[in-house]
């Protein structure tokens, strides 16, 4: 008998372990609810064994929904948390951390994550067949683990994603179906096939253990800052599960005992040409208007987010906010991090740490606060928003000569920059 | 003037297993009238306790999002067809198997789930 099933998060009727997202009686999204005084739960959900437990996310397992005997194949998660003494002293922070899953395994996103958990419930459901509706960032993460797993997939995309997204699928073998439409036509798409077919889609019918995966973002962040919880925490925001999930996961760690209580506040971070939960929370209403995604931040392009509701709810009960930064300010973004911190993300990377410079420019996050920036998925995935940054040069002969004329030349650009910018300001 | 309706899955429970009805409503606030009238069982399911359209169903006409077209000011047309579909809907079947229910004497492939074809394309 587990210890964990399925609950509706309006009404609280509860079900069974099953392919199911959705209560039958109020049409409210599900989620997993554990049994907390449990005995998997009380005696290996402690610091001292989970600091005994493998180096990735199945150290926490003990509040994952999978079996008792499930042997994980991937070993995902468990990423870096870096402070980032430059990015912060180019933005105003003094204690900045930045949870990298750019480096994520196996596809550099914080969707191997989820991926792991559906996977493992949709072979304990039987399905031989999986699939889900993606931005292209969950669409790499299933088609890797499902050729690990040996099953089937089809995975529904948006015609117009990056090219290197749609690659990132193709080569694991997965059947990649591009749909003319933006995502949450895909994404309606996909709540039909779930019905029609006997498959496992990861983000519909297997939702509510998908998502559980993103809590392992929040138990590495306490558990990286010494089993403490930050002040702050920005996350950036597509359907709106995962600045959910990280707060699920903190409050889990209170509840056990593994961290002091503290009211953490969470702030989210959209594409202004993508920014449904950001405008409600900014105009401060409690419905969400969708809209007709228009950005290059592709991976947060959900003009109907899911989770959205929840997503308003965790920014405004934590005393958070939400921010959207335009296109040009997110690849400065990227660009920013990757000079300051060696970090390469992609393009909600890039609005993340926009957005979070410009919660230090109003004031809204102050120097000090202990504060994380979660960094999702990796830049090389998105070169194209990078197009026409940076010039070909022409190459020089290889010579002496040439290269001190080179240096000479490149010296000069620099200092007459450096003098047209002016000194660094002090904090 | 009249609508087709297709109502989801999880619908089905509240319908006596009907899937889709005809409507001659006008606009959206007279649709969910006309489902409700149809299926009285539905109705507090459909809105909450003060009476209003649960957030998490979506309507779409013609595959747009009716938001975008006005939402309850939208007037219907003639042969408009109306999907409802709850934000995060799919997999109602304990064990996803509906497809397989439904398999009549000539037979949708049961090799696997994978091919969904009538004649098998799997190896």
């Amino acid at each position: 008998m587990a210890n964990y099933w399925l609950q509706c998060r309006d009404c609280g009727k509860k079900f069974e372990n099953r392919p199911l997202s959705m209560c039958d009686e109020c049409f409210s999204p599900l989620e997993v609810a554990y049994d907390l005084e449990s005995a998997p739960i009380r005696d290996t959900f402690t610091r001292e064994a989970i600091g005994r437990g493998p180096q990735n996310m199945w150290r926490y397992r003990a509040m994952l929904p999978v079996a008792a005997d499930y042997i994980p194949t991937t070993p995902s998660g468990f990423t870096p948390l870096l402070s980032t003494p430059r990015l912060g002293k180019r933005i105003g922070a003094r204690n900045l951390y930045v949870k990298n899953d750019a480096v994520c395994l196996p596809t550099l996103s914080f969707k191997d994550r989820v991926v792991s958990v559906a996977l493992a419930n949709a072979v304990s459901f039987g399905f031989d067949t999986v699939g889900c509706s993606s931005t292209g960032n969950l669409a790499n993460a299933v088609a890797a683990q499902a050729a690990r797993l040996g099953l089937k997939t089809y995975i529904l995309v948006p015609a117009d994603l990056e090219a290197a997204k749609i690659l990132n699928t193709q080569i694991y073998g997965a059947r990649l179906v591009r749909i003319d439409g933006n995502y949450d036509h895909v994404n309606r798409l996909s709540s039909q096939i779930a019905e029609r077919y006997n498959w496992g889609f990861v983000n519909v019918n297997l939702r509510p253990y998908y998502a559980e995966g993103s809590k392992t973002v929040g138990y590495e962040i306490a558990e990286q800052l010494g089993w403490r919880l930050p002040d702050n925490v920005v996350v950036p925001m597509a359907g709106g599960s995962l600045i959910t999930k990280i707060r699920k996961a903190f409050n889990e760690l209170i509840a056990l005992g593994l961290v002091t209580d503290k009211n953490v506040r969470f702030f989210g971070a959209q594409a202004t040409g993508c920014s449904p939960i950001a405008q409600a929370v900014k105009r401060g209403t409690e419905t969400i208007d969708p809209q007709r995604p228009n950005t290059i931040a592709r991976s947060l392009a959900i003009g109907n987010p899911a989770d959205g509701p929840y997503a308003l709810r965790a920014i405004r009960e934590s005393g958070g906010w939400a921010e959207d930064v335009s296109d040009v300010e997110l690849v400065s973004g990227i660009q920013e991090l990757a000079e300051t911190e060696g970090i390469f993300t992609e393009t909600a990377g890039g609005v993340t740490t926009a957005v979070t410079a410009r919660l230090y420019a109003d004031g809204r996050i102050q120097p000090d606060e202990l504060t994380v920036a979660c960094i999702t998925g990796n830049g090389l995935k998105t070169t194209d928003a990078l197009a026409g940054q940076y010039a070909v040069e022409d190459a020089i002969r290889p010579r002496m000569a040439d290269f001190e004329a080179y240096v000479t030349a490149n010296e000069a650009t620099v200092e007459d920059l450096a003098q047209l910018v002016g000194a660094e300001p002090a904090l | 003037m009249s609508v087709k309706v297709l109502l989801p899955n999880a619908f089905q429970k509240h319908t006596n297993g009907a899937k889709e009805i005809n409507s001659e409503a006008a606009n959206l606030p007279a649709l969910v009238s006309d489902i409700e009238t149809h299926f009285p069982a539905l109705k507090q399911h459909l809105r909450d306790g003060n009476g209003k359209l649960r957030q998490f169903i979506n309507f779409y006409v013609n595959d747009e999002d009716i938001r975008f077209l006005g939402n309850e000011t939208y007037a219907f047309k003639d042969g408009d067809e109306v999907l409802v579909i709850p934000s995060i809907a799919g997999g109602c079947c304990p064990h996803g198997d509906m497809r397989f229910e439904q398999k009549g004497p000539a037979g949708i492939c049961a090799c696997c789930s994978y091919c969904g074809q009538e004649e098998c394309t799997c190896d």
